[in-house]
């Protein structure tokens, strides 16, 4: 019997079987930021057993509240920033260098294929672009993952999502996701890993794949996961030169860990993307979407581009498309928080910058802001956000706030328009 | 091991998710016993008043994907600091899950029908636990038994008071 990927990688990290519906496998690498980390590392401490597996697995950057807005969240970045300086964690980003951990991280090419991520954070899921298995975990996994580089999980069964046709212009990665929630809703991938395949994911950049898999987490699933392939080599191709003698080489090499023509399936989708039009959440749930023409004229209080999901150079560049030469609508604020001090200064160099500046935007440093309401960026009771984030849970922007969660491109049409807008019309 | 049983508090919704049972803005604390006032502030669910619904009670029983979203096991903690150890749904999401047995504590999932009994009993419902014998009792003013599964490996992490405990002993 054939192997998926996630098999594959399962089994190449084996650490034990404590039952047979469990395993315990080795980390390559745990990630780690400022909320879920502090409480792990004074647990440690408290313990007398603060120490780290192996710091050179161990990355750490301050990304939710930074700069600090307040006495706790400047005591959250201190615990991580001494336990980093303590324990010798050479990748350890902090203001100046920081930006959001799924954009940063990969960035950096710490994540590669075959490998095992995990990270006190649900959206871990998005570094199953690269063909590796990551996962969002609480902090006693993570206190664990730091002291002895392991991690339980139950065998994994697998759903293929098989996306095929082409994406009209003005549809993106995003609307693709967000469609696949509504089909498989909340829950209808928990306990599984989705394995996106098909030629239309063959074609998308790492950016658009990124996008694809940091929202599996919202069908419930442990990790969104692509087959490495030439998209996956030239991405990565900076950090390992040194590896292989040619990109041909490694694309090659990254085969072995693709899923066999024989693997099993706990169940099988086929989605053309052809006639799909751009999608918008309503209500409480991410898996509550519609296409944006039933959602079309709902006022908007802010716009907010950024976040792991959406807050990518090619995330910024689609945006500009539409705000260039245009302002923003009197009636609605606009937020940009470009993902990592990269994707800062390349929308920099790129006049991105200025359009959205020249449109009306506030541009703050890169954080994860307002997507969960922890610093910048907070609605008021009632107020109403078109967003680029991945939650539109109840109050997570703001006690008594709404999000509708959309693409970089909606989002800006609907910055123009002051409502929920079809990009189309500005494209 | 911690004890389980007590006093039923009844959320009957599905996809309660973790931003519903600890808001992010209140993740900035730096001990577990700072997070208790803030139980499920943000709960979406009509009639349901947090700080006087919690009072006394030991056991969340609940519908289905109860705590999908977040992976803060502050939504884990902030029961626990409210004396509340097992949590019975028709189903969880992943992490939850696996934070509730992390920290040595109980997410027990038993099937629709079973809920629906639990939710009829009527009174005010206590239960006790057997996990010796996988069953679970419940007295209102019905009674009812009802046996559930526990996977061997998440019953060794209960067992032994969590996951640090189990990992540092095993590897």
């Amino acid at each position: 019997m054939g192997k998926t990927i996630a098999e594959k990688i399962f089994a190449a990290h084996l650490r034990d079987t404590p039952s047979p519906e469990n395993v315990i496998l080795d980390i390559d690498v745990v990630m780690c930021h400022e909320i879920t980390t502090p409480i792990a590392i004074t647990d440690l401490e408290a313990r007398g057993m603060d120490r780290v597996f192996n710091p050179r697995r161990i990355k750490a950057v301050i990304d939710h509240v930074t700069p600090a807005k307040n006495s706790k969240t400047a005591t959250q970045g201190k615990i991580l920033r001494d336990w980093a300086r303590r324990h010798k964690i050479r990748d350890f980003f902090d203001i100046g260098a920081n930006g959001v951990c799924h954009a940063i991280f990969p960035e950096k090419g710490f994540i590669r294929p075959g490998y095992t991520v995990i990270m006190g954070d649900s959206h871990t899921c998005t570094h199953g672009a690269f063909g590796a298995f990551a996962a969002g975990v609480g902090t006693t996994d993570l206190e664990v993952g730091i002291l002895k580089g392991v991690c339980s999980f139950r065998t994994p069964e697998t759903i293929r999502i098989n996306i095929s046709g082409s994406l009209k212009d003005g549809v993106s990665a995003k609307d693709v996701i967000l469609f696949i929630i509504k089909e498989l809703t909340v829950n209808g991938a928990t306990d599984k890993v989705i394995e996106f395949v098909g030629p239309v994911v063959e074609t998308m950049s790492m950016e658009a794949r990124m996008t694809l898999c940091n929202m599996a987490i919202e069908a419930g699933a442990t990790c969104g996961i692509c087959l490495p392939d030439r998209v996956t080599a030239d991405y990565l191709w900076p950090f390992i030169n040194d590896k292989y003698e040619t990109v041909d080489q490694a694309v090659k090499d990254f085969a072995k860990w693709h899923s066999d023509p024989d693997a099993v399936y706990v169940k099988e989708l086929s989605l053309d993307v052809s006639k799909l039009n751009p999608q918008v959440t309503f209500g409480y749930k991410p898996d509550e979407v519609k296409s944006v023409s039933e959602m079309e004229g709902t006022p908007v209080d802010q716009i907010y581009i950024g976040s792991c999901t959406n807050g990518r150079i090619e995330d910024l560049r689609s945006a500009a498309r539409v705000l260039k030469g245009r302002k923003i609508a009197p009636t609605v604020r606009g937020i940009l928080s470009p993902a990592t001090p990269k994707v800062y200064s390349q929308a920099l160099e790129e006049g991105i910058i200025a359009i959205f500046m020249e449109a009306g935007f506030c541009v703050t440093n890169p954080t994860c802001g307002a997507c969960l309401g922890m610093s910048n960026g907070v609605l008021a009771e009632g107020e109403i956000c078109a967003s680029t984030t991945n939650r539109n849970f109840n109050g997570r922007m703001g006690k008594g706030g709404i999000i509708h969660l959309m693409s970089p491109l909606t989002a800006a049409a609907t910055a123009v328009r002051g409502h929920i807008t079809d990009p189309r019309k500005l494209l | 091991m911690k004890q389980f049983g007590g006093k039923i508090l009844f959320l009957d919704r599905s996809d309660i998710n973790t931003d519903e049972i600890i808001p992010a803005r209140y993740l900035t604390e730096n001990t577990k016993l700072a997070l208790q006032p803030y139980i499920l502030e943000d709960l979406k669910l009509g009639g349901f008043t947090p700080a006087q619904d919690i009072e006394g009670k030991g056991v969340i029983v609940t519908r289905a994907n109860f705590g999908c979203g977040s992976s803060r096991e502050h939504a884990v903690w902030v029961f626990e600091v409210n004396d509340i150890n097992v949590v019975i749904a028709e189903s969880f999401a992943r992490i939850f899950r696996q934070n509730m047995y992390n920290c040595g504590m109980l997410a027990i999932e038993l099937p629709k029908k079973d809920l629906d009994t639990l939710f009829s009993l009527g009174g005010e419902v206590e239960i006790s636990i057997d996990l010796a014998a996988n069953t679970l009792t419940a007295r209102g003013d019905k009674a009812a038994t009802f046996v559930f599964k526990l996977n061997d490996f998440d019953k060794k992490l209960v067992e032994a008071g969590g996951w640090l405990a189990y990992a540092d002993k095993n590897y």
